[in-house]
């Protein structure tokens, strides 16, 4: 029965979305007075339901279906507001603004989420194997930054990419490198690149920690009697072992980086050269809409960028559902 | 390495293993200054007034009695707009935030336990949803708010957070695992009502998993930019994300003439204090929502 399950075990086997698990209710037929189990069933459970129901409907359907409606529109001062079907769609992928946008996103995502996702599988692997005070220190140290706002961290690290007043100047310059503008077109990728990494590296440092403390203690002490030292075991066993967590880790931030929006939009102020208004399909389609109030192809934009990002992990966890072997 | 092998070398393996150890420290003190530098020069940035800004040594403090000058000015500047800000955000994260957990809640509980018409394809759907970027969904659900003149209000930025699917799927995921039917069936047996079985019975159960809910509810609806960003023009309806970039935005164009900078940067400080001491103080509990989402 699924709810003798222990916490250890469902690390491995994950609680999978069946259907009805945990429902068979006992035939109690009819209470003194009372419905029969299956309608109080079905009365309660929609009672308790609708409120979720109705959120979903009216803002995530509704607005879905919507902007699916609008973006089947053009509306020109000279034709009017009329129907052209994939008119906007076919714009969208030929509109080398977007694809550049996405070619950016890309490149980013490329190299930032595998650094990323690196430092935070080493912590969480540092602090599951050691347990000293500086452990504890750093495990709360690197987590931090989660708390903050993401146009707080934007903003602070503007200020310390600053070339007028940061101190990365200042240090270069004592180095002896010269002047270094974290700002400019070469390296503004990597300024971007380096903020998303300091907010978000503690967080999934943390859920693959999580994961590594549900695994059973017993296979690393058969790991040691084979005499495996505290680098194979996290090499051959630790991290096959968190697999599922690290698909999700990686998931999410996938999902993450093709929204990016706040850090671009917090430095577009101080760097406007470099960050254009296509700078990511997300600015691309919020400055469509706010800026040049092209409605209809901003919903264009942000329905094709919501459906790629949702086909897209769908595809991705059903071949790593495949690969890792997860259910 | 075989056993016989490490036996027989027991000192340098010994030697090996203390010079891993000081690896492993030098990493974790690297580590720990890189992820802190931000927020120390944030501390030593809000006691300098504007001119120590950008004459002083970035990384050091200047004159600590600024500090409170510039906590004076941040609370009066513009009638007092920050502490506007401020109440605007505790007012969306509160509600979002209890609303939120509330729905999630009666869903969740409704997913794990009852049978209903239409169960599993809501509940396929809501798998879906996670999976819907939030951003995608803002503009087009402004253009949907502004068709019911929803725009503009602070309703425009609860009532979308109020959906929240992790949070049910989180909160299903809990009832499945810790609280077994024999426990609901013998309220019933007992005469308690569906709603008393609930109220009296499951709430105190799920009570750690409800706050996992709402802390995470809370700081998501606290530190959200892109939905008031779109969804809110007049100014005495930010949140201190919207407000605070609307400051550096006015700071930057005019290049550092007025105070704004120094307002930024202790205003950044005075608004993510509160959160850092909440997580802090609530470690459990995240670490808790995390584990199950980790499970997926």
């Amino acid at each position: 029965m699924s709810l003798l399950r222990q916490q250890g075990s469902t690390a491995t086997a994950p609680p999978r979305a069946v259907p009805a698990k945990g429902l068979r209710t006992p035939v109690a037929g009819r209470r003194p007075g009372g419905l029969s189990a299956r309608t109080r069933h079905k009365g309660m459970g929609l009672l308790l339901v609708s409120p979720f129901l109705l959120l979903f409907l009216a803002f995530l359907v509704a607005p879905l279906c919507y902007a699916f409606w609008l973006s089947l529109r053009t509306s020109t001062l000279v034709g009017g507001d009329h129907f052209s079907w994939f008119a906007n769609y076919k714009q969208t992928f030929t509109d080398p603004q977007f694809l550049s946008g996405v070619r950016r996103v890309v490149v980013f995502g490329v190299v930032q989420i595998p650094l990323m996702l690196g430092l935070a599988l080493l912590g969480a692997l540092i602090i599951d194997e050691v347990t000293s005070r500086l452990a504890k220190v750093f495990r709360m140290t690197l987590f931090m930054p989660y708390a903050v706002p993401a146009v707080i961290g934007a903003l602070m690290w503007g200020f310390l990419y600053s070339p007028t007043f940061g101190p990365v100047n200042s240090i270069s310059h004592s180095l002896g490198l010269g002047k270094v503008d974290l700002l400019s077109h070469d390296l503004m990728l990597t300024s971007l690149g380096n903020i998303v990494t300091w907010q978000w590296t503690g967080y999934n440092m943390i859920v693959l920690y999580a994961a590594l403390q549900g695994l059973p203690r017993e296979v690393y002490e058969a790991a040691k009697l084979d005499g495996a030292g505290q680098l194979q075991t996290a090499l051959r066993i630790k991290i096959p072992m968190i697999s599922s967590a690290m698909v999700l880790t990686l998931m999410f931030t996938l999902i993450g980086t093709l929204q990016f929006f706040t850090e671009p939009r917090v430095l577009e102020h101080s760097a406007s050269s470099v960050i254009t208004p296509d700078y990511t399909p997300n600015l691309y389609a919020y400055n469509l809409a706010f800026q040049y109030s092209e409605f209809n192809y901003s919903a264009a934009i942000s329905f094709s960028l919501g459906a790629v990002v949702f086909i897209g992990s769908y595809i991705f966890l059903f071949v790593a559902r495949k690969r890792s072997g997860l259910k | 390495m075989t056993t016989a092998a490490a036996t027989a070398l027991p000192v340098s393996r010994r030697a090996l293993a203390a010079r891993g150890r000081v690896t492993v420290n030098v990493v974790m003190v690297a580590m720990i200054l890189y992820f802190l530098l931000p927020f120390w020069w944030l501390v030593v940035a809000a006691t300098k007034g504007n001119d120590a800004l950008f004459s002083t040594a970035a990384l050091w403090f200047h004159s600590p009695g600024s500090f409170f000058t510039n906590l004076r000015q941040l609370f009066t500047y513009n009638d007092g707009e920050y502490l506007r800000w401020m109440g605007n955000t505790a007012v969306y994260a509160g509600v979002s935030g209890v609303g939120a957990t509330a729905v999630a809640t009666l869903a969740g509980y409704a997913f794990a336990k009852y049978r209903f018409p239409g169960r599993n394809l809501l509940f396929s759907s809501l798998l879906g949803a996670i999976m819907v970027p939030a951003t995608a969904l803002a503009i087009p659900t402004y253009l949907l708010l502004s068709k019911v003149a929803l725009t503009n209000t602070m309703w425009a930025v609860i009532l979308p957070q109020l959906l929240n699917p992790f949070g049910v799927y989180l909160v299903r995921v809990y009832v499945q695992e810790s609280l077994p039917d024999e426990l609901l069936e013998a309220a019933r047996m007992d005469g308690a009502g569906e709603l008393r079985v609930l109220w009296s019975v499951a709430l105190p159960t799920l009570k750690p998993a409800l706050v996992t809910v709402l802390l995470f509810s809370m700081v998501g609806t606290w530190n959200n930019f892109f939905l008031p960003l779109v969804m809110l023009n007049n100014d005495k309806l930010f949140p201190l994300t919207v407000g605070l970039q609307s400051w550096y935005e006015g700071a930057l164009i005019q290049s550092g003439a007025n105070a704004l900078f120094t307002l930024v940067i202790a205003g950044s400080l005075v608004a993510i204090l509160p959160l850092i001491v909440t997580f802090l103080l609530l470690q459990r509990y995240w670490r808790g929502g995390l584990t199950v989402g980790s499970l997926k």
